[in-house]
C-alpha cells in the first residue's frame, strides 16, 4: 500500500510534495512543498494570482494537479498508487475522499432554494444516509454553535453575508470533516460582518480542528494561526511562525507584500 | 444616532401642488373606448355570428370529448417532452463528445421538421414495416454468423396499429417537443452558478445527486416560464393532429359541426373561445408552479415567516 504514507507517530494531515498545476500554458503552482500537522491552523497569504486558492482547491481535488504528490491524512488525493503507477480514482471514490474535507468558499455558495437548516442537513442525508431526524437535530445544534439558532428556517437571501458564511461553515461541519479549508472566507463581506465569521473560525480552531485558511486578515493569522505561509507567483516564499513572519520577514518579496497590506 | 436624542423640529406642511395634466392619456383612452364600442357593436349587430346557435353547439358531447382528448394529449405530450428534454439536455452537456453529438443531432433534426410534416410521417410509418419487433440488434445476421436459423425477438407490434391515431399523434408531438425542451432545460442548467455544483461536490455529493438535488431545482426557475409557453403552444398544436388524423380532437369536432351546418363563423368563434378558456386554465397552473420553484429567490422574508421567527425567539427567551 504505497498510497498510504508511512511516517512517524503523528502523520501530517496534509502533505504536499512539489505540487504543480497549470491552466493551459499558465503555470499557477510551481512546486509547492508543505506539511500541515493535525490540529494545526495554517494561514496562507499572498497577492492575488499567487496560487493560494488553486492550492486549496487541489487539496480536495476540485482541481487536478499536473505533477507532484498530495496526501490528506496519509491518503493520496485523487489517485491510487500501485507498483509505481498512478491510477485515477473513480468519481465515487473522489467524492468519498471529499467527505472528510470541509470547504468554505469566498462567495458562500449556499443552496438558495433551501433554508439554513436544510442546507446543513442536505449532505449528511444524501451522502451519508443519516436519518432525517438525526440530521435535523445535529444541524440545529451546529447552527446554534455558529450563533444562528434563531434563523434556521430562513432562506440564504434573507440572511446577511456574515450569517450566510456562518451557515456555510455549519454545513461543512455537518459532514464531520477532519480538515477544513477556508478560501478567503471574509473577502466578500462588509467590514462590520467580518468579525462574527472570524469568531466562529477562532472557536473552531480552539476546538482542535485542522484548518488551512487563505485570508487577507493579518490579525486573525497572527492570533489564531500556528503557521503562516506567504505564497507568491506559484511558490511558497516563506513559512513559519505568524508573529515572526509578520514582524520580521526574511524575504524581500514578503516584505514588499506586507508593506502594502499592513 | 444623534437625531434620536435631540428633539426634532415640527414637520413642515404637506405639499399641495397642481398635478401635471396628461392630455395624451385622455386622448388615447377615448380612441380605445371608441374602438371597443365599434367592436362590440359589430359582435351584436352582425347576424352571421349566430350567438344562440354557437352556444347551443359548443358543448355537445362530441365537443366535450374533443376538449378532453386535447387536454390529455397536451399533458401527455408535455410530460414526455419534458422527460426527453431533461435527458437530452444532460446528454448535450456530457463531457463525452459522442453522447453530446447524439443529443445535438436529435435536437437539430426534430427542431427542423414542422410538426404537421412530422405527424404525417409518423402516422404513415406503418408503411415502412408491417410489424415492429423489439429484440436483439442485428439478431438474424448474428445467428447466421454462428450457423443458426431464426431470430431473437420478444415483442412484435403491428405497425398500422401503433402508428395510427392517438399514439402516432403523441409520438410525433412528444419527439418534437423533446427537442425544444432540451434547449430550454440546457439553458436552465447553465444558468445555475457553477459554484453550486462545486459546493455540492466539495460536500462529497455525487454528480447525479448534485444534478437532482442542487442544480435542477434551481434551474427550474429559468425552465418554467418558457415551459409554460411551450405548454400553451402544445395545446394549440393539438389542432395539427388532423394530419394523422386524430378526429376526436377539439378543433376537428367544432369544425365538423361548422361544415355540416354551414355555420362556419359561429363554430370558428366557438373554437377561439374554447382555446382561450383552456389556455387560461393552464396559466393558472403555471402561476402556482412558478411560486413553488421561486423559494429562496426574489422576495425577502415573508411577513408570516418573520412573525413565526419572532414568536419563536420570544418563546425561547422565557
Amino acid at each position: 500500500m504505497t498510497d498510504v504514507l508511512e511516517t512517524g507517530a503523528r502523520p501530517p494531515m496534509v502533505r504536499a510534495e512539489s505540487v504543480c498545476k497549470s491552466f493551459g500554458h499558465v503555470d499557477v503552482l510551481k512546486g509547492i512543498d508543505l506539511e500541515v500537522a493535525p490540529r494545526e491552523v495554517m494561514c496562507v497569504i499572498g497577492p492575488s494570482g499567487s496560487g493560494k486558492s488553486t492550492f486549496l482547491r487541489c487539496i480536495n481535488h476540485l482541481e487536478k494537479i499536473n505533477s507532484g504528490r498530495l496526501w490528506v491524512d496519509g491518503h493520496l488525493v485523487g489517485y491510487r498508487e500501485k507498483a509505481g503507477k498512478l491510477y485515477e480514482l473513480k468519481d465515487k471514490e473522489v467524492a468519498a475522499q471529499r467527505q472528510d474535507i470541509g470547504m468554505v468558499f469566498q462567495r458562500f455558495n449556499l443552496f438558495p432554494h433551501m433554508t439554513a437548516l436544510e442546507n446543513v442537513m442536505e449532505a449528511p442525508c444524501r451522502v451519508k444516509g443519516v436519518a432525517k431526524d438525526a440530521a435535523r437535530e445535529r444541524g440545529a445544534e451546529l447552527l446554534r454553535r455558529v450563533g444562528l439558532g434563531e434563523r434556521m428556517q430562513s432562506y440564504p437571501n434573507q440572511l446577511s453575508g456574515g450569517q450566510q458564511q456562518r451557515v456555510a461553515i455549519a454545513r461543512a461541519l455537518a459532514m464531520e470533516p477532519k480538515l477544513m479549508l477556508f478560501d478567503e472566507p471574509t473577502s466578500a463581506l462588509d467590514p462590520e460582518l467580518v468579525g462574527e465569521v472570524l469568531d466562529v473560525m477562532r472557536g473552531l480552531a480552539e476546538s482542535g480542528m485542522t484548518m488551512i485558511v487563505v485570508t487577507h486578515e493579518m490579525g486573525f493569522a497572527r492570533e489564531v494561526g500556528d503557521t503562516l505561509v506567504f505564497m507568491d507567483d506559484g511558490v511558497v516564499v516563506e513559512a513559519g511562525d505568524p508573529k515572526q513572519v509578520l514582524t520580521d520577514p526574511q524575504h524581500e518579496r514578503t516584505r514588499a507584500f506586507l508593506s502594502k497590506v499592513l | 444616532m444623534a437625531s434620536d436624542t435631540t428633539t426634532r423640529p415640527a414637520s413642515p406642511e404637506q405639499i399641495k401642488a397642481v398635478p401635471v395634466r396628461h392630455r395624451g392619456r385622455w386622448i388615447a383612452a377615448a380612441v380605445i373606448a371608441v374602438l371597443i364600442a365599434m367592436f362590440v357593436h359589430m359582435l351584436l349587430t352582425n347576424d352571421v355570428f349566430q350567438w344562440g346557435f354557437m352556444w347551443d353547439n359548443m358543448f355537445t358531447p362530441a365537443v366535450l370529448r374533443g376538449a378532453r382528448t386535447t387536454l390529455i394529449m397536451t399533458v401527455l405530450a408535455m410530460v414526455l417532452g419534458v422527460l426527453l428534454g431533461v435527458v437530452f439536455a444532460v446528454m448535450r452537456l456530457s463531457p463525452n463528445p459522442i453522447v453530446a453529438g447524439a443529443a445535438w443531432a436529435y435536437i437539430w433534426f426534430f427542431r427542423a421538421i414542422p410538426r404537421i410534416v412530422l405527424l404525417f410521417f409518423v402516422a404513415n410509418l406503418g408503411a415502412l414495416y408491417a410489424t415492429y419487433n423489439l429484440g436483439f440488434p442485428f439478431d438474424q445476421q448474428l445467428m447466421n454468423l454462428f450457423g443458426f436459423q431464426g431470430d431473437l425477438r420478444f415483442l412484435g407490434l403491428d405497425g398500422n396499429q401503433i402508428f395510427a391515431g392517438f399514439t402516432a399523434g403523441l409520438l410525433g408531438l412528444a419527439l418534437s417537443e423533446g427537442a425544444y425542451m432540451a434547449e430550454i432545460v440546457r439553458a436552465g442548467i447553465q444558468s445555475v452558478d457553477p459554484g453550486q455544483a462545486e459546493a455540492a461536490s466539495a460536500l462529497g455529493m455525487s454528480r447525479g445527486t448534485t444534478m437532482r438535488r442542487i442544480v435542477l431545482p434551481q434551474a427550474m426557475r429559468v425552465i418554467i416560464p418558457p415551459t409554460g409557453n411551450e405548454t400553451i403552444a402544445m395545446l394549440k398544436d393539438t389542432s395539427l393532429l388532423i394530419a394523422v388524423p386524430v378526429t376526436s380532437e377539439l378543433n376537428f369536432q367544432l369544425r365538423a359541426i361548422g361544415s355540416r351546418t354551414f355555420q362556419i363563423i359561429p363554430m370558428a368563434v366557438a373554437s377561439i373561445l374554447w382555446y382561450l378558456a383552456l389556455t387560461s386554465l393552464l396559466m393558472v397552473g403555471q402561476y402556482f408552479l412558478e411560486k413553488r420553484f421561486s423559494r429562496g429567490f426574489g422576495a425577502r422574508e415573508t411577513r408570516a415567516q418573520r412573525a413565526a421567527r419572532e414568536a419563536e425567539s420570544v418563546g425561547s427567551e422565557h
